[in-house]
């Protein structure tokens, strides 16, 4: 469903992805996992259609994104929906016009049946009857779930989530894991995530992909990370301040 | 950085550190400065030109986007009228109060030399052709720079560093059409709607205090109505055309490129006024030139 191809993306002389591989199957939850800086974000912006990689191809569907113009982009980013770090809502509108923007913007259906989809959505995410609060207004966990809300609101077939449990309390996460394997079982998407949260990685993920030094190093079902033959990867998932990372500045 | 802390403390000492502070920071920015035009100053140059020429495309992509999508017919009507409250409505009063007492500081020297060397008829008519041809159509665009142009890099900087940009291209929505195409088109309709306010009142505000200073009223009137043509007032307005759209280009410009936080909406705030201004400035002289025939000496 998802294939990146020799993914490269660099800034000025500072190589963040280098000729990276990675595949998303259909259905799956797949977690990505890697340090601060890492350059998760990067590869899902690049994965959503949002920043053009400086090298190297993006396949959803068998087809190339990477060289398409805007105009075709915006085809495929109907059928990704994105879940930012910040939630990123739109701050000057509430949760009824955040969730039905895109709908409302391509003018899909009538108001009511957009309606109708973000009661859904928001029942969906478990925050129903809150669609004339204003994002200020709301917990970070509540943002993120509106965020989710508004991501699936166009249907995507790939839902692609960054950081999703990031700044939020132990149990708020718990629930925000559940929510993506809800939302996985519910509406049958593709899930993608990147974190650095094993809590959550080990709620959610069906397989594990470790992001170091811009190339996927490991891939595998979380038990087979707890035992990788790769010492970086054993120490990400044990939390581990010993081992071949070291934090030195 | 330390002096709005500083100045707070109710403490003279501490005040005058903060003012001490300042000083020794913009000593060290222009030192910062001058060491680099002194140590490498081909390379200073270059990174001054390279700076220029990427703004100068980025402006002119972002104009022929917005551009397309007004073309194309693809306008939003409700954030359009909404942009036009904020850019124009909005705006008035400022635009009133700041043209009404540059047209009177005007009136006050021209009156005042002319009633004492005999040219006090001609007030009207010099006021007048100042307000339509300069006075009205530059203030006017200073000030929704002042207030529009900041708050448009302001607003699409915010978003651009808390993902909300990238979240309305995931949703297939292009952030040139949905915030800078009405915010365009507010300003173009705006400006010169404002600057006709401002010509009145310019005009107005010399009269009276030309009559204060013993000009004929009837002989500041008829001097206006032989002076100023119809022309003027058009080509003033015709100016701020070209105004508004360096308002909202740059603004939206420095503010789709910021990066960096807070610091980073602020400084993209700042360089959209100071951009804009400079650009505003340089434009107008171009114009009265081309538009005037370089005729506009008493200004
Ligand atoms: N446009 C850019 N310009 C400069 N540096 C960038 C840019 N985008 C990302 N980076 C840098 O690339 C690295 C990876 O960023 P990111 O993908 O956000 O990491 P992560 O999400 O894993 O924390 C960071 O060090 C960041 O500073
Ligand atoms: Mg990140």
């Amino acid at each position: 469903m998802i294939r990146a191809i020799q993914l490269s993306y660099r800034v000025g002389n500072k190589t963040i992805l280098n000729y990276l591989d990675l595949a998303v199957e259909k259905g799956e939850t797949l977690a990505v996992m890697g340090m601060s800086g890492a350059g998760k974000s990067t590869l899902l912006k690049c994965i959503g259609g949002l920043i053009r990689p400086t090298f190297g191809a993006v396949e959803i569907d068998g087809v190339d994104i990477t060289r398409m113009k805007e105009s075709e982009l915006d085809a495929v980013r109907v059928k990704i929906g994105m879940v930012f770090q910040y939630a990123a809502l739109f701050d000057s509108l509430n949760v009824y016009e955040n969730v039905s923007f895109g709908l409302r913007r391509h003018k899909l259906m009538s108001e009511e049946e957009i309606a109708e989809v973000v009661r859904t959505r928001l029942a969906i995410v478990g925050l129903p009857r809150t669609e004339n609060l204003m994002p200020a207004q709301l917990s970070g966990g509540m943002q993120k779930r509106v965020g989710l809300a508004r991501a699936l609101a166009l249907d995507p077939e790939i839902v692609l989530y960054d950081e999703p449990t990031a700044g939020l309390d132990p149990i708020t996460s718990a629930a925000i894991a559940d929510l993506i394997v809800k939302t996985r079982n519910e509406l049958g998407v593709t899930s993608m995530l990147v974190t650095h949260d094993i809590a959550t990685i080990k709620r959610v993920a069906s397989r594990v992909a470790m992001l170091h030094s811009g190339k996927i190093v490991a891939v595998g079902t979380v038990e087979e990370m707890e035992d990788h033959p790769n010492p970086i990867v054993r120490q990400f998932i044990t939390g581990s301040g010993e081992g071949p990372i070291r934090i030195t500045e | 950085m330390g002096i709005i802390t500083d100045v707070r403390r109710d403490n003279g000492e501490s005040e005058r550190a903060g003012r001490i502070d300042l000083v020794g920071e913009v000593l060290q920015d222009v030192g910062n400065e001058v060491a680099a035009v002194v140590s490498a100053p081909g390379e200073y140059v270059f990174r001054a030109f390279t700076k220029f020429f990427e703004f100068i495309g980025e402006s002119s992509i972002l104009l022929t986007r917005t551009v397309r999508f007004i073309l194309a017919g693809r306008i939003d009507l409700r954030d359009t009228v909404n942009q036009m409250a904020f850019i124009g409505v909005a705006s008035l009063p400022i635009v009133l109060v700041t043209v009404a007492f540059s047209g009177a500081v005007l009136s006050l020297y021209m009156s005042q030399l002319g009633v004492r060397w005999g040219f006090g008829g001609y007030t009207g008519g010099v006021i007048g052709l100042s307000v339509a041809r300069e006075l009205g159509p530059v203030l006017t665009a200073v000030v929704v720079t002042a207030r529009s142009g900041s708050a448009i890099a302001a607003e699409i900087g915010t978003m651009k560093v808390t993902e909300q940009i990238d979240a309305l291209r995931a949703l297939a929505v292009s952030p040139v059409q949905y915030l800078v195409v009405p915010r365009l088109i507010a300003a173009i309709v705006m400006l010169p709607v404002l600057t006709i306010f401002s010509d009145i009142i310019g005009t107005v505000a010399g009269y009276l205090v030309a009559v204060v200073n013993g000009v004929a009223g009837g002989g500041y009137v008829s001097s206006l109505k032989s002076q100023v043509l119809p022309s003027d007032v058009v080509k003033g307005l015709v100016k701020t055309l070209f105004f508004a759209v360096v308002i909202v280009i740059v603004g939206a410009q420095q503010g789709l490129r910021t990066t960096g936080g807070a610091t980073g909406v602020g400084r993209s705030t700042t360089s959209a006024v100071v951009i804009s201004i400079v650009t505003i400035y340089i434009l107008n002289f171009f114009l009265a030139y081309v538009m005037f025939g370089g005729k506009t000496a008493f200004l």
